[in-house]
């Protein structure tokens, strides 16, 4: 099952829970899992439909640019993190 | 609008005529007058060197000298430094050495180096750090502009000794 | 000498284009002169425009009065923020996040009620020429009620500080979108602010209580700028129909056409942005300025109108990077091992929201393996100019804290500094302290490299000498990318690409394609297309190009590859798996004779078929990020606080290098950034917030004269993300730089430099300072 890691800034929502397992195979079934165990979390990740323009998932590691289509595998790792601008050479 | 001023001067060895205003500098008439946009303005007051040209010789910031004071002058811009039949050996090693990346200062550079490998083309890295510290890049880091003017005058060394 | 070692990590693919040092293909114009950049552009009719900017750093702008400048003659047109429409700015609003909130945009171009910097673009006029503006912008009546500014986080962040935005609201959580403004009805205050998040990982009370060292410091940053040479200009032409065209340089034609139909409140199908050259932008160069101004302006005479900043505009009126305010423990135990670290960061954003917080704040301790975390940052407006994205955004602050810190730990515990990074290197499954873990880095190789280097092990004789090392880390960015190429009946390829070209990114591109298609980089001809004529490209930034838009060219070649491959087997009437190309010719797998060269098929297209187009969009992941490591030799002179640079080389994980002259001069231009950021550069301001330093004689850039050569070292960990192994090079080279500089005055005075710039006079008083310590101790 995929690992989804709770970020520290939301813990108070999840009662300091870190991170949960539960099957999903893409972000948006990872979103709807969260909103199932911790009723009103959704509403930090997803606006309009979409991801948050301002938040970036990495799955294992990468950031992924898929959003809410993005596809998780059984064993992934998934992170909600701030997106970063870039500032080019 | 002020009264424009007739100016005879000669420039990449052509002899032109041209009206300009008392208050325009050089960098202005070559950019805005004469539309030879090679010459750059970076800074409009004599830090940058990104318009740099030669007049009678001598190495100057265009935009400090007014373009009236042009008349009776002989101006060497970048865009008479290349040959009519190829490079100047100091635009082939700057392209040979990736010595520009945005390019936006490579003008004001080639014509400094000119200046200075024209009369020492010997320079050693030393003189030419020296010389080009009015000339600013941002993207360089300056490594390979140095090495550039450096092959640029071993070029120019054995170019001078194969015609004597 | 530059040194270039290439260290194999993997057994390498055999390139043919790929790794070579071609000449650029966009070089001969630009030794020339014939390049054109965003101010050579001269249009029949044109005008001339000028921008009148605020002289108060804090200031009601209680009316404009426009009449005088108007009536004179040569004037055309005066415009004010009254001649926008006005975003509400509330959060709903809101469209890609702080950066973009239309509100803080629109009112950055021209101010709206409050002028927020010295230098805020209040107003500007269209005249005949730019004497004739000039003139104008005195004629313009603007009448002030002057408030006390805020120059400085901590004072913006005390109670009862002067507040900038009276509707903005601390959004002290990372996912609700930065620099939100409340709703009218909301009676709360506003607060200076602007955002508050953390990152927390593991035990910090068990990691501290394990340490056997513990360092904490306090640093401080000023603020610097991009300082490229070519300053703003945007020219604009707005048709009768309604459709504008903006010829400009930038960083991303589709992220200046997207912005100015925003804030002109415009489809942006009516916008057509032409990318000229572009004279250096180091991020600075990625958000709109001018161009809403030129078109508007345009609008209202029918004529096409140009407006260029001076060099004091481009200092005062577009963004530098935060300075900022950074807090850092850390523990470590005897054997070397980080136990445990906390950081406060506090970035000042200028006079809108959105300063590089976040980034520094993950990048902060990127390059190591730390169990036990906790980071916070801070975004905070104060009275100066809007900060702009600056190669590597906020991480070159976060790591010249972080790497002194890690530099006095391995001094205290005696461990050779490279060891010490060694023995707690982050690498391939290190989870970071945000929470995800990396992909293949090159941290550990680098570091080797340099521990190998013959500048590390070379002696440093000679008194006030000192030798310094600090590591680097940068995520890199990727994006959406275009690009489309035509095959010409003489076997070259017309590429175009929407990534505007930096420093030497076309070749980098090009190269690309060249190495699929078997064919030399110089067949292959790139240009940069407008937003009519190439796909949806994201801004050339976050070191993007060469991976993201080097994987749209490398695609591309891929279908032009499987076309030729068609029409080849259809020429030849055979199947198409039978046929194969190689180093540049198409052959048949078992018939020898069966032989095409790209050139010969090339010219054989239009008769047995029609041309050949290849095409690619993408948006690819799997960037790699980058690390790099600088080693630097300085001597102080005890007399004046100045120091010299003696020596510095630069390494770097690259990836794979495309074309390695070019990647080498981005890491030295960035190194040389630094060693600018480290010992010279900082905006000055006088207590009414009035910078007193916009010129490059009083705001100091390295010059040739104050550096040394930059010795580089290329090593290669191939980014298994990309298809040549590419990994962005662009911006990391800029991190390291100013603790490396620092760590090596420490070792050249016995002093530890904590604020920057280490000008000739903090040095002096850090000096003195130590000298005082000393006695009174």
């Amino acid at each position: 099952m995929p690992r989804v890691f709770i970020p520290t800034m939301l813990q108070p929502l999840t009662e300091g829970v870190q991170e949960v397992e539960f099957e999903a195979a893409n972000v948006r079934q990872v979103v709807q899992g969260l909103e199932e165990r911790f009723p009103g979390i959704g509403q930090w990740l997803v606006e309009d439909g979409r991801i948050k323009p301002n938040l970036a998932v990495a799955i294992d590691g990468e950031t992924t640019s898929m959003g809410l289509l993005a596809k998780v595998g059984p064993d992934s790792e998934v992170h909600f993190i701030p997106a970063i601008a870039g500032g080019g050479e | 609008m002020s009264k424009k001023i007739h100016v005879q001067t000669n420039i990449n060895g052509s002899d032109i005529d041209l009206l300009c205003e008392s208050r325009q500098s050089l960098l202005e008439v070559l950019r805005d007058v004469l539309n030879m946009t090679g010459t750059k303005e970076g800074c409009n007051d004599g830090n940058c060197g990104a318009c740099s040209v030669i007049v009678d010789g001598r190495l100057i910031d265009s935009c400090l000298m007014l373009g009236v004071e042009a008349e009776g002058k002989q101006i060497t811009t970048i865009e008479g430094v290349a040959y009519t039949d190829g490079l100047h050996p100091i635009q082939q090693a700057f392209l040979e050495n990736a010595a520009l990346q945005c390019g936006i200062c490579t003008p004001g550079f080639i014509v400094a180096a000119k200046a200075l490998l024209e009369e020492e083309p010997e320079a050693d890295e030393a003189r030419i750090r020296h010389w080009l510290a009015g000339n600013l890049c941002r993207c360089t880091g300056y490594d390979k502009i140095v090495r550039a003017v450096l092959d640029a005058g071993k070029t120019m060394t054995a170019q001078s000794k194969s015609e004597s | 000498m530059a040194v270039t070692t290439v260290s194999t990590v993997e057994e390498k693919p055999k390139y043919k284009v790929v790794g070579t040092r071609p000449i650029r293909h966009d070089g001969l114009e630009k030794v020339t002169g014939q390049a054109r950049y965003s101010a050579d552009i001269n249009l029949p009719g044109m005008l001339h425009g000028k921008v009148l900017r605020s002289p108060h750093a804090h200031a009601v702008i209680k009316s404009i009065d426009t009449s005088r400048a108007l009536a004179l003659p040569g004037v055309e047109a005066v415009m004010t923020s009254a001649d926008l429409p006005q975003p509400s700015g509330r959060v709903a609003d809101l469209g890609e996040g702080a950066m973009m909130n239309p509100k803080f945009l629109s009112n950055n171009t021209l101010a709206s009620g409050k002028a927020l910097y010295k230098g805020h673009a209040v107003a500007a006029v269209a005249a005949v020429s730019q004497h004739v503006a000039e003139e104008a912008l005195s004629l313009i009546d603007v009448e002030y009620e002057v408030l006390p500014p805020v120059l400085n986080a901590l004072d913006a962040m005390k109670e009862g500080a002067p507040i900038l935005h009276e509707r903005l609201f601390t959004a002290d959580n990372p996912f609700v979108r930065p620099g939100g403004l409340r709703d009218d009805a909301d009676p709360e205050g506003g607060s200076n602010v602007a955002s508050r998040f953390v990152f927390e990982m593991g035990d910090l009370e068990k990691g501290f209580a394990e340490a056997d060292v513990v360092v904490e410091r306090e640093f401080r940053t000023k603020a610097v700028h991009q300082g490229y040479i070519e300053p703003h200009s945007a020219t604009a032409m707005w048709n009768r129909d309604g459709h504008v065209t903006i010829w400009c340089s930038s960083q991303g034609q589709f992220a200046m056409r997207d912005q100015s139909a925003l804030i002109l409140d415009i489809p942006l199908s009516q916008i057509k942005v032409i990318p000229l050259e572009i004279g250096g932008g180091f991020g600075g160069k990625t958000l709109v300025y001018l161009e809403p101004v030129a078109a508007w302006l345009s609008k209202k005479t029918g004529r096409p109108v140009k407006v260029s900043m001076s060099r004091q505009e481009v200092f005062e009126g577009t963004g530098p990077t935060s300075g900022s305010f950074m807090k850092v423990k850390m523990g470590a135990t005897k054997d070397g091992r980080i136990t445990a670290t906390t950081a406060s960061l506090i970035y000042e954003a200028g006079a809108f929201p959105g300063s590089p917080i976040n980034p520094g704040v993950q990048c902060m301790f990127g390059p190591y393996d730390i169990a036990n975390g906790r980071v916070e940052g801070y975004d905070v407006v104060i009275n100066t100019q809007k900060t702009a994205a600056y190669r590597a955004p906020g991480a070159p602050a976060a790591a010249y804290a972080a790497e002194s810190v890690i530099d006095e730990l391995a001094e205290k515990l005696n461990i050779d500094p490279i060891d010490f990074r060694v023995r707690n290197v982050a690498k391939e499954g290190t989870r970071r302290l945000t929470g995800p873990v990396f992909p293949k880095i090159g941290h550990l190789e680098t570091l080797e490299a340099a521990k190998n280097h013959p500048h590390w092990n070379a002696p440093l004789e000679g008194p006030n000498r000192g030798r310094g090392i600090a590591a680097g880390f940068w995520f890199n960015g990727s994006g959406p990318s275009s690009a489309t190429a035509s095959v010409s009946q003489d076997g070259t390829v017309i590429l175009v690409e929407g990534s505007p070209d930096i420093g030497g990114t076309r070749a980098a591109v090009a190269m690309q394609m060249a190495e699929v298609l078997g064919i030399p980089a110089e067949d292959v001809h790139p240009s940069v297309g407008d937003t009519d004529s190439i796909g949806f490209t994201s801004t050339t930034g976050g070191s993007s190009v060469a991976f993201k838009t080097g994987w749209a060219s490398y695609e591309a070649a891929q279908d032009i590859k499987g076309q030729m491959i068609e029409r080849v087997a259809y020429i030849w009437d055979v199947s198409a798996e039978d046929v194969e190309l190689t180093h540049g010719v198409f052959h048949h797998k078992s018939d020898p004779e069966l032989r095409f060269t790209f050139k010969e098929l090339a010219g054989l297209l239009l008769e047995t078929g029609g041309p050949i187009v290849g095409r690619a969009a993408v948006n690819p992941e799997g960037v790699g990020s980058a690390i790099a490591v600088h080693i630097a030799d300085v001597e102080v002179d005890p007399e004046t606080g100045k120091t010299e640079v003696l020596r510095y080389t630069a390494l770097q994980d690259v990836g794979k290098a495309v074309h390695p002259s070019y990647v080498e001069g981005q890491i030295q231009g960035g190194a040389v950034q630094g060693i600018g950021w480290a010992l010279n550069e900082e905006y000055f301001f006088d207590e009414e917030g009035r910078m007193t330093n916009s010129s490059f004689l009083d705001y100091r850039m390295p010059t040739s004269l104050d550096l040394p050569m930059i010795d580089t070292v290329l090593v290669e960990v191939p980014n298994p993300g990309h298809p040549f192994g590419v990994r962005g090079v662009g911006e990391v080279p800029i991190v390291p730089p100013m603790a490396a500089i620092a760590n090596a005055i420490k070792a050249a005075t016995g002093v530890r430099m904590t604020n920057l710039p280490m000008s000739p006079g903090e040095v002096l008083k850090s000096l003195w300072d130590d000298e005082e310590g000393k006695n009174a101790g």
